[in-house]
């Protein structure tokens, strides 16, 4: 089981690359997106994927009885969710907005910052 | 084990970040309130900056301070641990962040404060402290999402072409940067069952260390991006500059600098078996960051993308001791990190004054500022003689410490040692960046302020589009840029705290048995 998701995380990693080389501000999103997914079957996987027992104490027991899924790597991908898609709607309003006002939708148009062709070099002193 | 509830006194650890969180919240609650939003946001980093000096002072005095949240036993608990370098780095932020605030309030006179430019800035200020100060190693994660999103909200905010330009840039490799983070802190996770930077630290010399190299390797590509060391540090050019140059200060002093902490504590403290693999990689980076940022800082005509190649060019110097490890090649990071936090913020406020004097980004249509502006001109060359590590200003001490670690790698110092060339060519990169950097400052100051108009102008005559800083830009805008130079030249004179402080921090990096038994793990097998 872990070598078929340790798989999928190689897939999802491959795809985002592919997609971030992309000069389309849409397509890099997308693979920043499903790099984010890659990342967080990675920290799954990496929490072991022992049994599929919920992690309960039962009553009257201070440690649950019998082995229970890992649920650390269960909080720590909840939270890079939320973070994860905070960014993402960020980033998708910034690119919506670089569309609006600059009329770029590839990252080679956006030029205001670094002018294309860079100026000559000061050459006095 | 730690039993008993944390002292009342230990929680002036988070207190940084507490207090900025809700003092960020504050101020957006009281948004319609504009008179309030300068003042409150001031007060709240003056009391952050008072908290984190008494915990340096505690910190340099009696060791590393832990404290565990809610009634967790440490290594399960989310643990906030400040040593020597992380209390060290977070009061010189608190002390830049003031310092900006105040100079910003020369722009801000016009402005809508209902913009959330002072609850970002909190919110910025509290991300860097909680990076610094955090002893979990997840948690830095989420520290470093609340700085990023706190910075991608001040680099657009003022909406126009050239900073949505540069934020798209900035915020795509950013993002990706702390994606590969991730990835690594999952794969450790994986090797050895926990996120405590103090069990890491006790528990990785049992993992795999060919897995756990790989990790270290993905760790130093990620802080490396944040860091903008050289193959990945397209994107700080591309975006510093088009902020005000308020909010650029901040980014320069504050941002790069957390990504070198978390380098420093994850390749020395928690992975320092997976550093020796590395350590002829941390070598190449730091020697080719070195040479190419100044030559990039000479090439440039834009002021603040000159000032930006030279932030990079500090993160080599400090990468440069992370070669080095000995508590004398630290000692000299740790130290370089507070001098580029003061130094550069100051050469980036100066700059903004200098854009307000001549009307100009472009350093090839400044000229003659000298005349117009001597205070200005005395403020740039003290900031670019100690950005190169000329004496007796701030810079010459860090770089003494790391040539003089470099000439003990090397070999050349005892006699019938090995010659070991990496170490080498280590002190020739660090002894040429100070000359490059040097060349490029003094070019700088020339262009813009000893010739007397813009590049192709004959005649001897003053520059006459110069204007006069109007009162209110004097009386923030340079007397912020004034206090921080004095803050770098006194410091420069008188660097005995410095020195003792980045010795403690260097030794707890190498040694960190302090740093464990002050989280309550040092005994356990």
């Amino acid at each position: 089981m872990e070598t078929a998701l340790a798989v999928l995380v190689g897939l999802f990693v491959s795809v985002a690359i592919y997609l971030l080389l992309s000069r389309a501000l849409i397509r890099m999103l997308l693979g920043l997106v499903i790099l984010g997914n890659g990342v967080n079957l990675l920290i799954f996987t990496a929490g072991r994927l022992a049994s599929a027992t919920p992690p309960i104490v039962p009553a009257g027991l201070s440690a649950p009885a019998g082995p229970t899924a890992n649920p650390l790597p269960q909080a720590l991908i909840l939270t890079a969710i939320v973070i994860g898609f905070a960014m993402f709607a960020f980033l998708l309003v910034l690119a919506m907005q670089a569309y609006r006002t600059l009329g770029a939708e590839r990252s080679d148009q956006l030029r205001l910052a670094e002018p294309e062709p860079p100026p000559q070099p000061p050459l006095s002193y | 084990m730690q039993q008993t509830q944390t002292h009342a006194a230990d929680w002036i650890i988070i207190l940084p970040v507490i207090a900025t969180l809700m003092g960020a919240a504050l101020l957006l609650m009281l948004r319609d309130v504009k008179r309030w939003q300068a003042v409150l946001g001031m007060l709240v980093v003056l009391g952050v900056l008072i908290s984190d000096v008494v915990l340096f002072f505690r910190v340099l005095q009696g060791g590393p301070v832990s404290m565990t949240m809610g009634h967790w036993l440490p290594p399960f608990g989310i643990s906030f641990t400040a040593d020597a370098m992380g209390a060290g780095f977070a009061l010189v932020a608190a002390l830049v962040t003031l310092i900006v605030l105040v100079y910003a309030q020369m722009d801000r006179a016009g402005s809508d404060d209902r913009d959330g430019f002072y609850p970002l800035v909190l919110l910025l200020l509290a991300g860097v402290s909680g990076s610094f100060l955090t002893g979990d190693l997840f948690n830095l994660y989420v520290w470093f999402e609340v700085m990023l999103i706190a910075s991608f909200g001040l680099l657009v905010l003022g909406g126009s072409g050239a900073e949505i330009d540069g934020a798209v840039k900035y915020g795509f490799l950013n993002f990706l940067a702390t994606s590969f983070f991730l990835a690594a802190l999952g794969l450790l996770y994986g090797l050895v069952g926990t996120l405590n930077m103090a069990d890491i630290a006790v528990s990785a010399a049992k993992a795999n260390p060919a897995a756990l190299a790989s990790v270290a390797a993905l760790f130093l590509l990620a802080f490396g991006m944040k860091a903008a060391a050289f193959p990945v540090n397209a994107w700080l050019p591309a975006s510093y500059h088009t902020p005000p140059a308020a909010i650029s200060a901040l980014f320069g002093s504050l941002l790069t600098k957390v990504g070198v902490y978390a380098m420093l504590r994850t390749l020395i403290v928690l992975l320092p078996s997976a550093h020796q693999f590395l350590a002829s990689a941390i070598a190449a980076i730091a020697i080719l960051t070195l040479i190419l940022a100044p030559m990039g800082a000479i090439a440039e005509t834009n002021l603040r993308r000159a000032i930006g190649f030279l932030v990079i060019g500090g993160i080599g110097a400090v990468i440069a001791g992370l070669a080095l490890t000995s508590v004398q090649g630290l000692a000299g990071s740790i130290m370089y990190v507070l001098h580029a936090m003061l130094s550069l913020t100051g050469l980036y406020l100066v700059a903004g004054l200098v854009e307000k004097v001549t009307g100009e980004t472009d350093t090839r249509l400044m000229g003659g500022v000298y005349a117009a502006n001597s205070l200005l001109s005395v403020l740039f060359l003290i900031l670019v003689l100690a950005i190169s590590g000329v004496p007796p200003f701030l810079g010459f001490w860090p770089k003494l410490l790391l040539l003089s670690a470099g000439a003990d790698f090397s070999g050349i110092v005892s006699r019938g040692g090995v010659i070991d060339v990496s170490a080498l060519a280590l002190v020739v990169a660090l002894l040429l960046n100070a000359l490059l950097t040097l060349i490029a400052g003094t070019r700088l100051w020339a262009h813009i302020f000893w010739r007397a108009g813009p590049e192709g102008a004959l005649s001897e005559r003053p520059n006459e589009k110069l204007r006069p800083l109007t009162p209110r830009e004097n009386g923030f805008g340079m007397v912020a840029a004034s206090a921080l130079v004095v803050v770098v030249v006194v410091a420069g004179l008188w660097p005995n705290l410095l020195f003792e402080a980045a010795h403690v921090a260097a030794s707890d990096l190498i040694n960190p048995q302090r740093y464990v038994a002050a989280v309550g793990l040092g005994g356990t097998p």
